[in-house]
Order: C-alpha cells, then structure tokens, then sequence
C-alpha cells in the first residue's frame, strides 16, 4: 500500500511551494459487559487521506475518503484552491516555512500480540464483571476493553516519507454503590480512561484490571459510608491518576504555543503564559521538572514523528521550576520567530486523523520523578488529604483559576493516613499553584496514565496524550468537599 | 449521495441471509472550514467523508461495524461485504442479548432543506474585510451534512441539511473578548455585517477598565449562551433514563421527588423543531417531543431502545446515549429590554466555560464566566469583569434562587464538530437569578 500512495501521489501532485499526503487508517474494537451482559461489539475502520499545499504563501488542505487517484486528483485541486484564496491573507506566510522531508519508521512494541478472538476477551470481562456485585447496594457496573491499531504514513513531494504503525489498550471498569438516596462510583482506571497505554495484551495485566472487579466495588461502598472531605486550607497528596489531569490541565495546555499565540481563542482559549516568559520565568517549585517525552515506549502518545513530518525528542519543557520551552511544532515555532521570539518548540503538531489539520497538542507531557517515598510523604503531612482518580475538571479559559475533584481521599492526621474521605475537591490558581509543590515522588510512585478525550480545536479534535507522573505533595491548598 | 446509499443499502439486502436482519446507518458530510486568528485565515481546506455503520443481528444476537466508505461503489460494496463476513464471526462468538431492540415497522422519511450558502471566495472576503483592523478570532463550517437509514424491512430514512455556523470573537486584550455567531441555511451579507457591528459596539465597552470582583453572592443575568452552558452539562447523564434508573443522574433529587426546580422551569425534547434528524440509529422515529421537567418538577426521560427493552418500558426514539439533541426551555415573561433595570446592580454574564459537577449529590456545578461579562449598576453597565468562577447548585440557580426567565429565546446552533459537525441546537431564554455563588 505504501508503495502504491506514493506512486499515486507523484502523479497528482501539482508544481507548489509544498505538498503533502498524510494517511490514516483506524482500526478499532470496543468490548463492554455492563452488569454482566455482553454489549454488542463494536468495530471501525476509518481510513482517508489529508493533501496539503503551500502555494504563494498560502495554504489549504482537502481530506478524503475517496483514495482512488481521481479522489486524490480531486483533494489536491481543492487544497490547492484554498490556498490560492489565502494567499496574502494568512497568519504567515507559509511559502518561507521551511517543511521537512523526513523519512522514517515507527512502531509500537509489543511484548504480547493482540488477542484475537472476542469470546477470549469477553470471558476476561464477564469474569471481572462477576466479581462486582458483592453487595445488595451495588447497582451498576460496568467493564471494557478498547484496542485500536492506527496505520500512518506522511508523504511529501520533495521525497519525505514517514511511516508509523501503533498499537493502543485500554482496560476499564466502573461500579457504583446506592444506599439513601446517594451514589457513589468508584473506576478502575478513571471513569474516563486515564488508564490507557500503548503495547499489546500485556498492558491488561500491567493495568492491574484482574482483581479490579471486586476492589473497586469495595472502594464504593467504603465511599457510601465514609464522612464528606473537610473544608480548608491543608496539605494535599495527589497520586498519578490525579496528577495526570492536574498536568494536563495546568501545565499542558497553557504552554500550547498556538494557544499563546491566539488560534484557540474563539473555543478552548487562550494562556496566562506570554512569549516573553520562556526562559526566564518561575512557573512550580525547584521541585519542578516537565518533560516532553516521546520516546517511553508504553506511554500512549510516544511516535517518532509528528503530523508536519517533525523528528520526536525528549525535551524538558520546565527544569527545576523555571519555564524552558513551549509546546510547539514547527509552524507555530516560525510564527513565534515572527513576533521576535527566537523559542526551541517540540515536535507536537498532531492531528486525531485524515479529517482534521495538524495543531499543537501536548502529546506525552510528563513529571520527572523526585527523591521522595510516599511513607516519608504522608509522615510529613500534619493535616491533609490524599487523593486519587480524577472525576471533575474546570479551568479558565487563560488555564489559570482550576478547580478539580477526585473520586476517593484518604485523610493524613499527624504523619498517617487515616479514614477515607468523600467527594474531595480542591481549587487554585496556575500561576501559584505549582510554586506549592513541596516533595516529588521517587520512580517507585511513578504511574504511566493519559487520557484518548483531549479536546481542542476547530474544526474541534479529540486526540490521545500522556501524563506519567509520581505523586506529588502541594502545600496549603485549598480544599473543599460535597454539601452536607 | 441519496441515491448513492439506497443503491447500497439494496446491495447490502442482496447480501444477507433470510435469518439476518441488517441495520445500516449513513453519516456523511461535504464540510468547509476556514479558521482566523487576528483577522487572517490560520487555517483553510475541505472535508468529505461518509461514515457507515452496519449492524448484522441474528438469533438474537447483534454485532456492529462502522466503515469510511469512499463514494466509489465498487470499492464500497467490497468493504461491505469484508464487513459482513467479520460481522458473521462475531455472532457466532457472542451470546445472546437480552436487551436487542430495533424498529421493524418500516416508517421512511425524507427531509431536505432549503440553502444558499456563500461561495468561499466570497465568504473569505466578507470575513476578512468586517474584521479588518480588528483581532477577529474564529472558525467558518458550512456545506452539506446527510443523514440516512435503511434496514432489511424495506425502511429507508434521508435527512439533508445545507448550513454554515460562524462563531467569532472580537478580542480587546488578554481575555477580554466579545463572543458572537451567525448561523442559518442562507448566506446574507448584510446581515452578517449587522451581527459584526453590533459585536463591535459592545467591544467599545471593553475598553473600559476592568472590575474584580470578590467571591460572594451576586443577583446575576444569564445570557442564553450562559444558560445553554448550564444545560449542556445537565444533559450529560440528567436526561436519560438508564442514568436515572441507575442513579447516576445529577439530578437524582428531582427524579425521587426530594428536590423540585422554579414552577417556572419546563424542558422538553422538542425533536419537531429542531435541527437533528428525525430518525435514529436503530430505525425508530423521534418522539415530536418528549417532556423532561415540567413545572419545576421530573416529567419524563430520554429512552433508547436498548433501556426500553432493559426496564421494560416504550423508548421515544432517543438516541443510544439518551443525551438531547434538541433541547427547549420554555419561556419566561421577562422582556430583554428589561433585563439591566430588572438585573439593577449584579453581574451581566454573556457566556460561561468549562463547567464540571463539583458535587453531583447536590447537582451543584463549576465553571468560569468568559466573554462578555459586565458588572451594572442601577441598570447601566459599567465595567467589563475579569473572569471569576462559580460554584452553585442546579437546585438553586435553576430553584430558589432563579427570579425569571426572559420571554425571547435564542435558538442556539450546536457549532460542535468532534469527529463530523454536529446537527444538535437548543432554544433558550435566558434566566434572572439571586445570591449566584462565586468562590475564586
């Protein structure tokens, strides 16, 4: 097939400044027993064809579905039309961007290949489902597996070729407890799949899905029982599965160089980060050391290239507290260069498929591991609460004032952990929040997670990233819990 | 592509077996976006693609494939077909379903509405000439969307909709921005110049200097765009019955009786009046409308044929996510020219983001004011806001605490377009409300 899109698409391609074909093919599988009756399967194939061109200083893309060469013939003339309609009155001038021809492989590694046949996993779901309902209190649960296999290649016209095959797992279960006129549900993996990585059938049992079933629901009817999470300003420790989101949130998304420079604007917004900042400014703690990582082989958004043809490297986008670098492709990087800032990007520029244009996204966005175990964590808190899985988010359109909530605490009184504790929320500001991050997890608190319904873009985008974290410890925060 | 998918779904009835029965339903879309950034295109091109997602159900068992068709129909027939032989070896590994639900009385329906859309040239110049010298942000979507239905009963459904969603805000500095949009099936350049203007004379207020306000409670004006913030998040998981069954749903309270919204809150489903098609995935035709909260108190739910068939109970043709997709507030009697001298001192709020539950118990929510956001006084705006969050419950804003609700509503074009552009739209009034909760 490679062979074949790059024959074909030497023959469409027309005399412009730049051109290229970017392929996506889909394949996915979503397998779910809800109360221990077998859905019914769902599978996709969704495959196209995205054609850019950059021609007098404009630029224009066509997707299509049609990938027979008068499909083609017909992407390249419309993708050429737009760029001509935009010459001259586009954000850059696209003709001086220099593009890159890289050429190149990718796949995800796979320790154990994919299971192919439903019954096998079907069995694995109906028996986790089976340990759910151990109480009268239990009334709904549910488990799932979603495998995805993504097929991309990039070709350009002056000889670039760029071929990256994935592979993607993720194991999920959610159980909810009823008593009183309350309900409380507890996840495995976060209600909305924070636990999703690449690799083959080995990530099931790395996930820790067996033995999920009966776990979780014990956590829900321990969350029916438990007092509401106390009021005030505390210490909290948050774990992976929380810290994904807080990184995500606070960190990923205002340092996106096409949010900086305004393209979000009208819907996901804009940053409190300005271009003048990298460098120089104190965003977290000395504590605090970000990486762009694309190269950890498990993390759900790792490949060697990106959409605009970019090599992947691992960057440090924040070191020892102070702000290094933004989260950038190429293009953005040129227009920065344009507003006079001179910023080292990362290779970001993602789209979620053949349907929609490549922006900036954080793709794996992670947290170096410090120095501390999480006994001396919790022994250090005198009044606090640790939390885990995220279930709530909501910042601000500059990615500054946030307020997020868990699905499960656990109070810290005098150095030990104490009653498990509901509905636990917290509330801070960007800008001030990370500056509180007082002890950094050692690699043994480290948990690899993500999220596949990152939102962005228009036309909008929902695309997969990363989020490996240790648990963090943040000090005087502001927390909260549910309405008496 | 009418033709295109009856043609196909005749193929795909030539296919399969006596004891098989199929479902297929087409998902189409020949789009245009065009995306600006300080008044200059960031990013423009076209979209086609044709979604199918065919259901093969034997011996009480269902198995499903969505497929990218390519329009060609010899290349489509043999992606069918590979599908229906996958579909085939997953029955045979399934057990049976006890909640397998389809339509098998044939109702066929056919909707095609009325455009004239601007040609892209044309577009591109309105849009960039009204924005000159202005920090116009936003995206342009227009082109047609087709919906279809077939089944092995013979049922054939088409829903065609040409239309075009502009969504723009006009940026004074930072975060201080005014929002608007012009969307319709008709292209009128007078009238988008009218919307631009109007959108330039509430910037002028911008300019002026900012107010922070302290956390507190406020007496506050919720525009429609800020109402269907709140409705939207409502409707992720209040509105369906398996959510209320299971009791999940935030607004739990309401569907047990122990809670009740203001006697003036009525919300329905109102499929007849609105965008989406009138079919749905599995072949059943929309309930015209499905009463939700009627009075301030539980009316009614959504119900997919997979919970009619679960709790024994009649589904109204909602959807598989029983989410709305055409939801309807009726209207209060508080005029819009009343609004500041009713409001006198208190928070207008043009639009809200990012709202989330911060206590679903108490179906209380959080989100952050954006876009226009004015403080008035004695019924004259003063100052534009810098943006603060609320933390309030449903019960309250929509309750106790809700003093009207304006007799004009917005009809309100969902401009979404995760993975295709959405049909979804909501007519709103927008709401008076007392001691509005905002905490940072």
């Amino acid at each position: 097939m490679t062979a074949s899109f790059e024959s074909t698409f030497k023959r469409v391609v027309p005399a412009v400044d730049f051109c290229s074909l970017r392929f996506v093919e889909e394949t996915t599988e979503l397998l779910s027993v809800r109360q221990n009756v077998a859905e019914p399967p769902q599978s996709s194939v969704d495959r196209g064809v995205m054609i850019s061109v950059v021609d007098k200083g404009g630029y224009g893309y066509a997707a299509t579905s049609d990938l027979s060469e008068s499909g083609l013939r017909t992407a390249v003339a419309r993708a050429h039309e737009w760029a001509r309609l935009t010459a001259g009155r586009s954000v850059i001038n696209y003709s001086t961007l220099a593009m890159a021809a890289a050429s190149g492989h990718y796949r995800s590694q796979l320790q154990q290949p994919a299971l192919t046949g439903k019954r096998e996993k079907f069995d694995m779901l109906r028996a986790e489902s089976a340990e759910c309902k151990i109480d009268d209190r239990i009334i709904d649960w549910s488990a799932s597996f979603w495998t995805t296999h993504t097929r991309q290649l990039y070709v350009t016209a002056d000889g670039g070729m760029v071929e990256q095959d994935f592979d993607y797992l993720v194991p999920a279960l959610s159980v909810t407890a009823f008593d009183q006129g309350e309900a409380q549900t507890r996840s495995f993996g976060g209600r909305y799949n924070g636990f999703c990585q690449q690799g083959g059938v080995e990530i099931i049992a790395r996930s820790g899905f067996p033995g999920s079933g009966k776990r979780t629901a014990e956590d829900a009817l321990a969350l029916l029982a438990a007092a509401n999470c106390p009021s005030g300003k505390m210490d909290v420790i948050l774990m992976p599965d929380q810290m994904m989101l807080q990184i995500h949130e606070s960190i990923g998304h205002p340092l996106e160089l096409d949010r900086i420079l305004g393209d979000e604007r009208n819907y996901a917004g804009t940053s409190f980060v300005t271009l003048d900042m990298f460098g120089a400014y104190q965003y977290g703690s000395q504590l605090l050391n970000v990486t762009y990582d694309p190269t950890r082989a498990e993390q759900f958004a790792s490949f060697a290239f990106d959409d605009d043809g970019t090599r992947a490297e691992k960057a440090w986008i924040i070191e020892n507290g102070i702000l290094q670098r933004p989260l950038g492709g190429s293009i953005s990087q040129a227009r920065a260069r344009g507003a006079g800032y001179d910023l080292r990007g990362v290779a970001n520029s993602r789209a979620c498929s053949w349907n929609r244009a490549p922006i900036d996204r954080m793709a794996n966005l992670n947290i170096e591991p410090g120095s501390s175990d999480l006994a001396d964590m919790i022994a250090s808190v005198e009044r606090g609460v640790l939390m885990r899985t995220n279930v709530s988010w909501s910042i601000d359109d500059s990615r500054n004032k946030f307020q997020f909530g868990c699905e499960i605490g656990q109070l810290i009184e005098h150095g030990k952990l104490g009653a498990i504790v509901k509905n636990p929320n917290y509330r801070g500001i960007s800008a001030t929040f990370w500056r509180s991050l007082a002890m950094v997890g050692n690699a043994g608190t480290l948990e690899v997670m993500g999220t596949p319904f990152c939102g962005k873009g228009e036309p909008n985008q929902v695309i997969r990233v990363g989020h490996a974290s240790p648990a963090c410890k943040f000090a005087d925060i502001d927390v909260f819990g549910a309405e008496a | 592509m009418q033709t295109y998918f009856y043609q196909l779904a005749d193929f795909i009835g030539t296919q399969t077996r006596r004891e098989e029965t199929w479902l297929a339903y087409l998902s189409a879309e020949e789009s245009n976006f065009v995306r600006f950034n300080q008044s200059l295109a960031r990013q423009a091109g076209s979209i086609r693609q044709i979604g199918l997602t065919l259901s093969l159900i034997a011996r009480q068992r269902r198995a499903e494939a969505r497929l990218t068709l390519s329009g060609q129909a010899e290349n489509d027939r043999a992606m069918v077909l590979a599908a229906l032989a996958g579909l085939r070896l997953d029955l045979d590994e399934l057990p049976e379903d006890p909640y397998l639900l389809y339509n098998q009385i044939p109702q066929s329906t056919e909707h095609v509405g009325d455009s004239r859309l601007a040609a892209d040239a044309e577009m591109l110049d309105q849009v960039l000439s009204q924005g000159k010298g202005k920090d116009l942000v936003g995206l342009y979507a227009a082109g047609a969307i087709y919906k279809g239905f077939a089944n092995s009963f013979g049922q054939r459904n088409w829903h065609r909709v040409d239309n075009f969603n502009l969504e723009w805000c006009l940026y004074h500095a930072a975060d201080k921005a005014v929002k608007n949009s012009y969307a319709g099936t008709h292209w009128d350049n007078a009238e988008f110049a009218r919307k631009m203007a109007a959108s330039s004379e509430q910037l002028s207020i911008l300019t002026r200097p900012p107010k922070q306000l302290a956390p507190g409670q406020y007496r506050a004006y919720l525009a429609p765009a800020a109402m269907n913030e709140i409705l939207e998040l409502l409707s992720w998981e209040s509105f369906g019955v398996k959510a209320q069954r299971n009791k999940q749903s935030p607004l739990l309270k309401l569907e047990d009786g122990a809670a009740t919204l203001h006697a003036g809150v009525t919300l329905q489903e109102n499929s007849r009046d609105g965008v989406a098609p009138g079919f749905q995935a599995d072949g059943f035709i929309k309930a015209a409308t499905v009463r939700l909260i009627d009075g301030g108190k539980h009316a009614g739910a959504l119900v997919s044929p997979r919970s009619a068939r679960e709790f024994s109970i009649e589904t109204n043709g909602a959807n598989a996510a029983e989410a709305p997709e055409a939801l309807d507030m009726a209207p209060g009697h508080l005029h819009r020219d009343d609004v500041l001298t009713t409001l006198g001192t208190g928070i207008l709020i043009g639009n809200l983001h990012y709202l989330n539950y911060s206590d679903r118990r108490a179906c209380r929510m959080t989100g952050m004011t954006r876009f226009a956001t004015f403080w008035v006084e004695k019924g004259e705006i003063k100052a534009p806001l810098n943006v603060m969050r609320f933390d309030d419950s449903a019960y309250r804003v929509l309750g106790e605490n809700l003093l009207a609700l304006t007799a004009e509503r917005d009809l309100i074009l969902d401009s979404g377009s995760y993975g295709e552009r959405s049909t979804g739209s909501a007519r709103l009034p927008g709401g008076l409300v007392k001691d509005f909760a905002l905490t940072l």
